[in-house]
């Protein structure tokens, strides 16, 4: 597996204020790999290090194989980055922007004005391309974004908040314009968000930070096995009849941590883990299941549980 | 190299196209072309004693109640300037746009290189076309054709009004890196520009009465100190260091500024200078003009090369 972004123990210091403190991870490709925390947390300096636009205190990074420290526009030419609170000129059209950031890249015009078209297409802004940028809704500017960062061909998108502030509707337009970048394109995306729920949804990874560390690192369910330790679900039972001998029925199986008699059915509390296992069984044994909850883990309750605990 | 031609490229349009730069270019053209019009009228009327530098006088000489093209440069020249530079970074920080131009490819200061070398293009594009349109009444009205000591003199001076105008803009582009919002950095650049070319005048003669106070009686030798240190205060202006350049380059008599002895006239024949002769009076005023550009412009270029990334 090629490593788009190596990070190792990297530490930026503001003064005596150590807004990133040693903190190491890194992006396959094609892989979303997602930065998560509270605001203040140290995401987007960490972005900023990536890219050599600050400098770390220590630590080494390299993206595709570049230390951006030493060789900064190397690392943008390949690298794309959508800033939180991106704007456009307002007094130009999509395809203007488009093509002044293409000059900015040094893309032949030639190349360039074919490719605009191409891009804004993909992005689904084809119909409002020779519109001024200044009528845009907040989700078509991300989507222009995204736009501006494919105009490079990139390897690596780092994207800072793509969603903050945009409808759902545009939400779920930027959300799945990421995913296919990823997925169809090949590219590796890393982005940082607070909003939990929406990157659940399309990141391979996260990594969660806190005060300038990296508290958990993972996919969401290990993450979340880390955090919230084996679950439990609920299942609800009937069976021919509902008293204490059909509850001691149920005896001897693995994994069950708690049953009762709750309005007319039986009630299991079991290990999430042993979740098939446990089903099989119960319907071998003549019960039947009416219910079956077992959640999976979200990124909301991992991210509680940690920053309760600070 | 680095983005610096795309920045310069776009940056001289968005200039060249913004109604802001219009409106002061309107005023700046109409203004001087009625005075260069009204001071040929009265240079036709008086039989101009040096007729050799006839139409250089178009630029410093006023007629029908207007003044000259040289006041109305003095004047607008420092609004032009901060009109073209002082939203130049943190309009594109309030806009957004300044992060998104810091993650393409290019070196920082071609983003601060091209919109200061845009906007010097931009003046000089202007500035030259009004004193081409000038020399165009000058030649139809009087029917002088420059010579070419006039033309190298107006050249100089059309140098001179490009850097007073380059202070300006510097200035106006520093106060956009340090002040987060444009509507604080036009104010400063604009209170500094009533202040350095009103506020100046009465300042230097306070200072000057309170170090060498004079009365009627006062030798000449008091009056001369007095009169000396009042004109180098006077000198931290901009306004008057143009003033003096222009004095020298555009009439060849002036051979000195401040005040003179009786016995030092003695002897002195008044001829015209030659131009290097003129260059050379004023050539101390002609370097200070360049070193208060070059410093302005080096301070927002190391500012806005160290300005840290998170504020931006």
């Amino acid at each position: 597996m090629e490593l788009v972004v190596e990070a190792r123990d990297i530490v930026k210091k503001y003064g005596d204020f150590k807004a990133v403190d040693g903190i190491s991870f890194h992006v396959a490709q094609s892989e979303i790999f997602g930065l998560l925390g509270p605001n203040g947390a140290g995401k987007t300096t960490t972005i900023l290090m990536l890219l050599g636009m600050t400098e770390p205190t220590a630590g080494e990074i390299k993206v595709c194989g570049y230390d951006p420290n030493k060789e900064p526009l190397k690392v943008k030419r390949i690298a794309g980055y959508l800033p939180e609170n991106v704007g456009f000129y307002e007094d130009m059209t999509a395809r203007e922007n488009l093509h002044y950031l293409a000059r900015l890249n040094g893309i032949p015009d030639d190349v360039a004005i074919k490719k605009i078209d191409d891009i804004l297409e993909t992005v689904g802004l084809s119909d409002v391309r020779d519109k001024l940028t200044g009528t845009y809704s907040k989700g078509m500017r991300q989507r222009l974004g995204l736009a501006s960062v494919l105009i490079k061909d990139p390897k690596l998108v780092i994207l800072d908040e793509p969603t903050t502030g945009i409808d759902p509707e545009g939400t779920e337009q930027v959300l799945s314009l990421i995913y296919k970048m990823s997925k169809e394109m090949g590219v590796s995306i890393l982005l940082s968000s607070h909003l939990l729920y929406q990157v659940q949804q399309i990141c391979d990874r996260v990594g969660i930070m806190f005060k300038g560390k990296m508290v958990a690192m993972g996919s969401i369910e290990e993450i979340g096995r880390q955090a919230l330790g084996e679950r439990e679900g609920i299942m609800k039972l009937s069976y021919e009849y509902i008293n204490e001998e059909a509850l001691d029925k149920l005896d001897g199986i693995e994994g069950i941590v708690e049953k009762r008699i709750d309005n007319h059915s039986i009630i299991l509390k079991f290990n999430e883990d042993k979740k098939l296992d446990i089903v099989r069984e119960v319907v071998m044994r003549g019960f039947l299941p009416i219910e079956v909850k077992g959640r999976e883990y979200s990124l909301e309750e991992i991210y509680i549980r940690y920053f309760r605990e600070e | 190299m680095g983005g610096l031609l795309p920045v310069f490229l776009k940056e001289l349009t968005d200039q060249f196209g913004s109604k802001r730069f219009m409106l002061i270019t309107l005023i700046i053209v109409i203004t001087g072309l009625f005075s260069s019009y009204t001071a040929s009228e009265a240079l036709k009327e008086q039989q101009f004693l040096n007729e050799e530098y006839l139409f250089l006088g178009l630029f410093t000489s006023s007629g029908g109640g207007l003044p000259s093209f040289l006041f109305f440069i003095s004047f607008f020249g420092p609004l032009l300037g901060i009109i073209l530079g002082f939203d130049a970074i943190n309009g594109e920080r309030t806009r957004g746009t300044l992060s998104l131009i810091l993650s393409q490819p290019i070196y920082r200061d071609a983003i601060i290189n091209g919109k200061f070398l845009a906007s010097l293009a931009t003046v000089a594009i202007m500035i030259a076309s009004i004193m081409v349109m000038i020399a165009g009444i000058s030649i139809a009205k009087l029917g002088v054709v420059p010579n070419g000591q006039e033309v190298v003199r107006a050249i100089l001076f059309f140098i001179a009004c490009i850097l007073y105008i380059a202070f300006w803009m510097s200035l106006a582009i520093l106060f956009s890196i340090i002040f987060e919002k444009s509507s604080t950095s036009a104010l400063t650049s604009i209170a500094l520009w009533i202040f350095l070319s009103f506020f100046v005048y009465m300042i230097a003669g306070v200072v000057a009465d309170e170090i060498y106070p004079i009365t009627q009686q006062s030798t000449p030798e008091l009056l001369a100190k007095h009169e000396s240190l009042r004109t180098m205060l006077l000198r931290f202006s901009p306004a008057v260091l143009l003033e003096e350049i222009s004095a020298a380059l555009l009439n060849p008599t002036v051979r000195v500024f401040g005040p003179m002895f009786e016995t030092q006239l003695k002897g002195l024949i008044l001829t015209p200078l030659s131009l290097g002769q003129s260059v050379l009076v004023v050539w101390p005023q002609f370097v200070a003009l360049i070193a208060a550009s070059v410093i302005c412009f080096a301070v927002s270029y190391l500012a806005f090369m160290r300005k840290e990334i998170r504020s931006i």
